[in-house]
């Protein structure tokens, strides 16, 4: 225990360093894949789009279900068959987006779609047209489940990102496969410990975002 | 106001939904759509604002075809209230409430106004409930709410698809008479859908009976219970139509008007008289005051005394906008074959027999049999 304690001491700069590579790491990938995730979920939530969205899901199902390792090689490939950089930042983030996707399209589609069809048919008898019934009907009402989705896929990117220092993205996952590979245990306790605090840390943070931005009539408490 | 024309309404599949329905409802009147379930009721009442879209046929509101107009346009000038209420969970009763007045693009100020009116209109006070969650209510007051925001932007029309269904059948009976009288004050022209029978005697102007996609007869109440076009229309308003016409008529239009009245200081020897004189075995008896305090009987008057000394107190009375099916059952429960009919200060307005009620339906049945 010692040592972990020195070396984060004696080198304080290339800890942060790691640390922010991570934050900044997951914080695109999960900026992006919640945009993504969320739209495409309101889109195969449409009516009509049930063969559509059973598609999509599955899709989304089989890259859940492909080990992130593989899917970082698989990653490289495509990307260096089309000419771009295949290690660093970019192949890192879209992995993670595409790992972030099932859950978030899982949570965005159910919610919508679980949404009481009396309450949407008063709406629209009520002369809202579909764009408002979306914003301020349906969106709000699925929040809840939407958050949990967005926890969900947060949690999962910020362990996964560790795995893309292999291909050169820095973060937490540098001082872990060091220490892996050098018997150094102290590196990997830091990584380790520090992927497992910002986990929680992002957790946390977003069950409280998701508690403020439910609505008060719901009385659904965000665990 | 509302005027169908041969409204067909065909499903991709083929299916005949609504076959050719024309019917007329009259400015502030309303009519129930009535039928079994499948019968094509509720979607002739969605095809008026459009929440289906007919394959034939016109429909004009007001003078204006509705397939011509601006499809939110059209439903924001019109009320709708459904049986599942529908209400937003996540807005509070009164948001939910200015929901149409806000997309009209009314003033805050003026949406707030609106909603304590409807509030106040349905029997419920704003400072209480405007800023209540819809979780936050029982069954009946959800309804209200529901009615109350299908009223937010003021629409002459309203359609009403089953609102007073899922309540448990006490609430049901209260929330039909306000809405009558609220109807009194409103004059909306309203389309209401419903299976009940009683439902549709009790608040429609006109009914509409639907069969299987087609309009089987347009009629009010009593003509459907007493003049019904053919053997499903009997058979609709079932064997005992007697007892639902009692429905349709009030204690007021049968009542025996000023009937002689003992007074509790009289002498029992002129109320026996007076008995004798009308021809009857039992006087109200009231106060000076004019309310109504309970009857006294010849059979009881026969020896000297005061008619005080004799009178069966009693309460049990009728208001004078009761139909007659409710005083039926006054009667029935209290033993007695008259009834005092009252004001709301119990002062006496009328009494009302058994024979009464008798004759009239029979005069109401036999009408409908000669013509």
């Amino acid at each position: 225990m010692t040592e972990v304690y020195e070396f984060v001491l004696s080198h304080p700069d290339m800890v942060a360093r790691w640390g922010v590579d991570h934050v900044t790491l997951s914080l695109v990938a999960m900026v992006i894949a919640a945009m993504l995730g969320c739209t495409l979920g309101v889109f195969i939530a449409g009516k009509g789009r049930e063969r559509l969205a059973d598609g999509v899901l599955y899709l989304a199902e089989i890259m859940m279900t492909v080990p992130s390792l593989a899917l970082f090689g698989l990653l490289m490939l495509l990307l260096g068959y089309m000419g771009l950089s295949a290690i660093g930042f970019v192949p890192a983030v879209i992995t993670l987006i595409v790992y972030g996707q099932l859950p978030i399209l899982r949570n965005t589609y159910t919610a919508i779609r679980q949404v009481d069809p009396a309450v949407i048919e008063a709406g629209r008898g009520m002369g809202m047209t579909e764009r408002q019934l979306l914003f301020k009907v349906k969106f709000p009402l699925a929040l809840p489940v939407i958050m949990a989705g967005l926890r969900n896929a947060t949690v999962l990117i910020v362990g996964i990102a560790a795995i893309a220092a292999l291909i050169g993205a820095g973060g937490l996952g540098v001082p872990i496969f060091r220490g892996l590979r050098n018997a150094r245990m102290d590196l990997i306790i830091i990584g380790g410990v520090l992927v497992s605090v910002l986990a929680l840390m992002v957790d946390g943070l977003l069950s409280l975002l998701a508690r403020w931005m439910t609505p008060r009539g719901l009385g659904v408490e965000s665990k | 106001m509302i005027r169908l024309e041969n409204v067909t309404k065909v499903y991709p599949d083929g299916t005949v939904a609504v076959r050719r329905v024309s019917f007329e409802v009259l400015k502030g009147e309303l009519c129930v759509l009535l039928g079994p379930s499948g019968c094509g009721k509720t979607t002739t009442m969605k095809m008026i604002n459009r929440l289906i879209a007919m394959t034939d046929g016109s429909i004009y509101i007001d003078g204006s075809d509705n397939s011509t107009m601006d499809e939110t346009e059209l439903r924001r000038n019109i009320g709708y209230a459904i049986q599942d209420v529908g209400l937003f969970p996540h807005m509070t009763v009164g948001e939910n409430i200015e929901t149409v007045p806000a997309l009209k693009g009314w003033t805050k100020a003026e949406q707030r106004k609106r909603a304590e009116e409807l509030l106040e209109l349905l029997r419920m006070r704003p400072h209480e409930y405007i800023e209540k969650y819809p979780r936050e209510l029982s069954g009946g007051e959800r309804q209200r709410v529901g009615v109350a925001r299908a009223l937010g932007g003021d629409p002459p029309v309203l359609l009403m698809d089953e609102p007073f269904g899922a309540i448990d059948p006490i609430t049901r009976l209260e929330l039909q008479n306000e809405f009558l009288k609220i109807q009194q004050e409103i004059k909306k022209t309203i389309i209401l859908v419903t299976h009940d029978i009683y439902e549709a005697i009790k608040m429609g102007d006109k009914i509409a009976l639907m069969k299987e996609g087609q309009l089987v007869q347009y009629a009010p109440p009593a003509d459907l219970l007493f003049r019904p076009k053919d053997s499903f229309v009997a058979g609709f308003v079932g064997a005992d139509r007697g007892l639902k016409g009692l429905q349709l008529i009030r204690t007021r239009e049968v009542m025996w008007k000023s009937p002689p009245t003992a007074h509790p200081d009289e002498k029992t020897e002129a109320a026996r008289k007076r008995m004798k004189q009308y021809g009857i075995d039992r006087l109200a008896v009231i106060e000076p005051d004019g309310k109504f305090r309970g009857w006294a009987s010849a059979s009881d008057a026969q020896g000297a005394g005061r008619v005080k000394e004799i009178t069966k107190i009693s309460s049990v009375a009728a208001g004078k906008n009761a139909v007659l099916s409710e005083a039926l059952s006054l009667m029935l429960t209290s033993g007695s074959d008259v009834l005092a009919v009252v004001d709301q200060h119990n002062r006496l307005e009328g009494v009302v027999t058994f024979e009464t009620i008798q004759e009239t339906m029979r005069e109401a049945v036999q009408g409908g049999a000669s013509q």
